[in-house]
């Protein structure tokens, strides 16, 4: 089953490495894995997608429990969680592509962020799947390039991941 | 020194003196070199601890891990930076595997070449990032002492293991005061200590009403000081106990209570009780495959585990465990042990009839070989090391089959006495282990069982045994064939030895005598114990004893890799039509 992991962990050197060195050395997935600091600059906070049984995904939160740099560690899935990915695609946007990439994004709750004479930049933020789902509205043949920033995820209501 | 401009300044070589000093370390075990010469040259000008000067960085390593080993201390090695660094790798693998505390510092280029491809620089925080519990990497002079501090803390709590700390050159080199801290502050790292206590009654009242009981424990009673706890713990409840290759004198064995070791190599008596058992009691053991073999064949008997280990990803790792405690397993025991005494249990007819049945297996005689050849049999020289060291012996081994021949028939009545590489199987520990346990206890007997693989994988350090008058007896069971290989191709690979034999050996006697030491070469059975007897009153001369023995002796009992505990093969000598 696919699992979103959220940690806290020491902002330094080296860190990212410990986290990824132990997923490929004990062979867990990673679907996608994002980093980047909190408002405390002592802190990163990661969010890891990966996917298994519940006794692999038991040991996973155990041996990241385990890596000395790492503070906090929570499986979103045990609750209630919000998730969302941020993706930037640019198209195609000559001719009659250019409305319907106009009116895809508007559909998608998307937002033209760079123009150019063939081309728009679209930001979209969502799920993966709505974000699956516009890459498949917009057809291979429209789509020039993306960019995925992976899936950033938070507990509902009061769960909470702090030090 | 201090200059005048700042007083109380000093080099970043002398503090890591100095730190090492505040953690009271006797012993560094290192090998010299470009980046790490500030501090040797600090180390020159000290008389904090002695600087034990090794042949091979690995030999480094591995001499401070036996030394951890010995003592519970946290062993120390410095070595320099580089190949310096990459030799101390599987030193470091090895105590990882075992849990191990140390701390190995290490040089490093200096801070502006990082990254540059500078003489002798290797990425050694990258390089020992799988196999070390930690490590640092220090940039500035006024973090080494908080790091180093924070080394030790790291490397001996919890669950132990190796630290590294890399520490470039030009950080050695500047100055700036020191001043050690007295605790470690870490939000991250705050190890459980006391077990939940909930658990811990259902435990008890789980073995109280089991009518097959069975205890097993492993390398967390040796380290976690829990042997004398553990004892009374068994003794009460008055079940079977097994120990595995890294607990063996967690518990003694010459008690009645003891079924031996169990394992691929385990006896026939502790395998089948682990097999068989109703309520397991696991205390500081992992469960891990040259343990209890397939976990499927384990599951195809019903039985409750209840599982004690300080590491909460040691349990339910390889089997499914439905009673965890996550503690120090002194504690744990100590909490047990009031309550047994609260309510002593009463004697049941179940658990004599379970006596019955382990009397039975054990009437297999499992470890009984061919006492009349004309040949010397490997078993019988371990059996009269352990008459002529009456038990007393620090044994360290290297890896094959006289390392299992060492641990079933050596009996280790007490802990720490029994040292070599369990988990990640290192050949060439033998001989830097028993130095490690000289340091560490210099009026001891040490013995060094192994094979003529093994001795030359590190043999270089007969040099440093000389030079520190460490009177160590080895003992070369030298049979010519790396002999758990070839026991290997025999049973499953139809005889074919592919470069199992071992050729061009050299004559061990000379080899030894021009190092400074006594060399035997005994070749009759009927010379074995007069030998031993020789060896061990020359108290202060190594001697390296040579026992030419019979090439086809193979381990048994053996489970095959991928079977299961019940499924032993057993030597021809024993009957086994019941298996």
């Amino acid at each position: 089953m696919r699992h979103i992991i959220s940690l806290l962990m020491e902002n330094e050197a080296g860190a990212l490495s410990r986290v990824a060195g132990l997923f490929s050395a004990r062979g867990y997935n990673i679907e996608s894995l994002t980093v980047a600091p909190t408002e405390d600059p002592t802190l990163s906070r990661m969010t890891i997608v990966t996917s298994g049984s519940d006794s692999v995904i038991e040991q996973i939160i155990k041996q990241l429990n385990k890596l000395i740099d790492v503070v906090k560690v929570l499986d979103l899935n045990d609750g209630k969680y919000i998730e969302r990915e941020l993706m930037l695609v640019k198209v195609k946007a000559t001719g009659a592509f250019r409305e319907e990439m106009k009116r895809m994004c508007d559909i998608f709750r998307g937002r033209i962020i760079d123009v150019a004479d063939g081309t728009f930049t679209i930001e979209l933020t969502g799920s993966g799947h709505k974000l699956d789902a516009f890459l498949e509205g917009l057809g291979q043949t429209a789509i020039l390039e993306t960019v995925r920033t992976g899936a950033s995820g938070i507990g509902r209501g009061d769960r909470i991941l702090k030090v | 020194m201090a200059d005048s401009a700042h007083p109380h300044q000093i080099t970043g070589a002398e503090i890591v003196i100095r730190c090492l000093d505040q953690e009271n370390v006797q012993y560094v075990f290192g090998y010299p070199g470009g980046a790490v010469l500030h501090i040797y040259d600090a180390i020159y000008k000290q008389d904090h601890f002695k600087h034990i000067l090794v042949r091979h960085e690995q030999a480094a390593v591995h001499a401070a891990d036996a030394f951890a080993r010995a003592t519970g201390e946290v062993g120390v090695a410095l070595v320099t930076s580089g190949p310096g660094a990459t030799n101390a790798i599987t030193g470091i693998a090895t105590a990882y595997m075992d849990s191990i505390p140390l701390v190995v510092i290490s040089g490093q280029v200096p801070v502006p070449a990082i990254g540059l491809d500078a003489f002798q620089e290797v990425d050694m925080v990258g390089i020992t990032r799988p196999c070390v519990k930690h490590n640092f990497l220090v940039k500035d002079v006024k973090d080494i002492a908080s790091t180093i501090k924070k080394a030790f803390h790291i490397a001996k709590t919890g669950r132990p293991g190796p630290v590294v700390v890399d520490i470039p050159k030009d950080i050695t080199a500047h100055k700036t005061e020191f001043i050690y801290p007295d605790t470690v502050e870490m939000r991250s790292y705050n190890p459980v200590t006391k077990g939940h206590s909930g658990q811990i009654k259902k435990a008890i009242k789980l073995l109280m009403e089991a009518k097959r009981p069975m205890v097993y424990t492993g390398g967390g009673v040796v380290l976690g000081d829990a042997s004398e706890a553990m004892v009374k713990l068994v003794k009460a409840l008055g079940v079977p106990v097994t120990n595995t290759l890294m607990g063996l004198g967690g518990y003694p064995s010459t008690d009645k209570q003891f079924v031996g070791m169990l394992g691929m190599h385990g006896t026939y008596e502790a395998n089948m009780a682990m097999q068989e058992c109703d309520v397991l009691l696991a205390v500081g053991a992992r469960f891990d495959d040259r343990v209890i073999g397939n976990p499927n064949h384990f599951y195809s008997k019903d039985r409750t585990i209840i599982h004690v280990d300080i590491d909460p990803s040691s349990i339910s790792k390889r089997v499914k465990v439905h009673v965890p405690i996550v503690g120090e397993v002194k504690s744990v025991l100590a909490e047990m042990n009031e309550l047994v005494a609260a309510e002593p249990p009463q004697p049941s007819a179940a658990l004599k009839a379970w006596w019955a049945q382990i009397d039975a297996w054990r009437g297999k005689l499992c470890l009984s070989y061919d006492k009349s050849s004309s040949l010397i049999k490997p078993q019988y020289v371990i059996e009269k090391l352990w008459e002529v060291t009456k038990g007393e012996a620090y044994v360290t081994s290297d890896v094959g089959q006289h390392q299992m021949w060492a641990a079933q028939y050596y009996k280790f009545d007490k802990p720490r006495r029994w040292i070599n590489s369990g988990g990640l199987g290192t050949m060439g520990v033998g001989l830097p282990y028993a130095m490690g346990c000289q340091f560490a206890d210099p009026s001891a007997q040490v013995a060094c069982v192994t094979g003529e693989g093994s001795i030359q994988m590190n043999i270089q350090e007969l040099s440093t045994c000389k030079q520190y008058h460490l009177p160590i007896k080895i003992i070369l069971l030298n049979n010519r064939y790396l002999g758990m290989v070839r026991q290997w191709q025999e049973f499953f690979y139809e005889n074919r030895y592919s470069e199992s034999y071992m050729d061009s050996l050299p004559d061990f006697v000379k080899l030894a005598e021009s190092y400074g030491h006594v060399g035997m070469n005994i070749e009759k059975p009927a010379d074995v114990e007069g030998a031993l007897s020789d060896a061990f009153a020359m108290k202060d001369r190594l001697v390296f004893m040579n026992f030419i023995t019979d090439q086809k002796e193979n381990v048994f009992p053996m489970i095959e890799a991928g079977k299961g505990l019940s499924e032993m093969i057993l030597s021809q000598n024993i009957d086994a039509e019941d298996l």
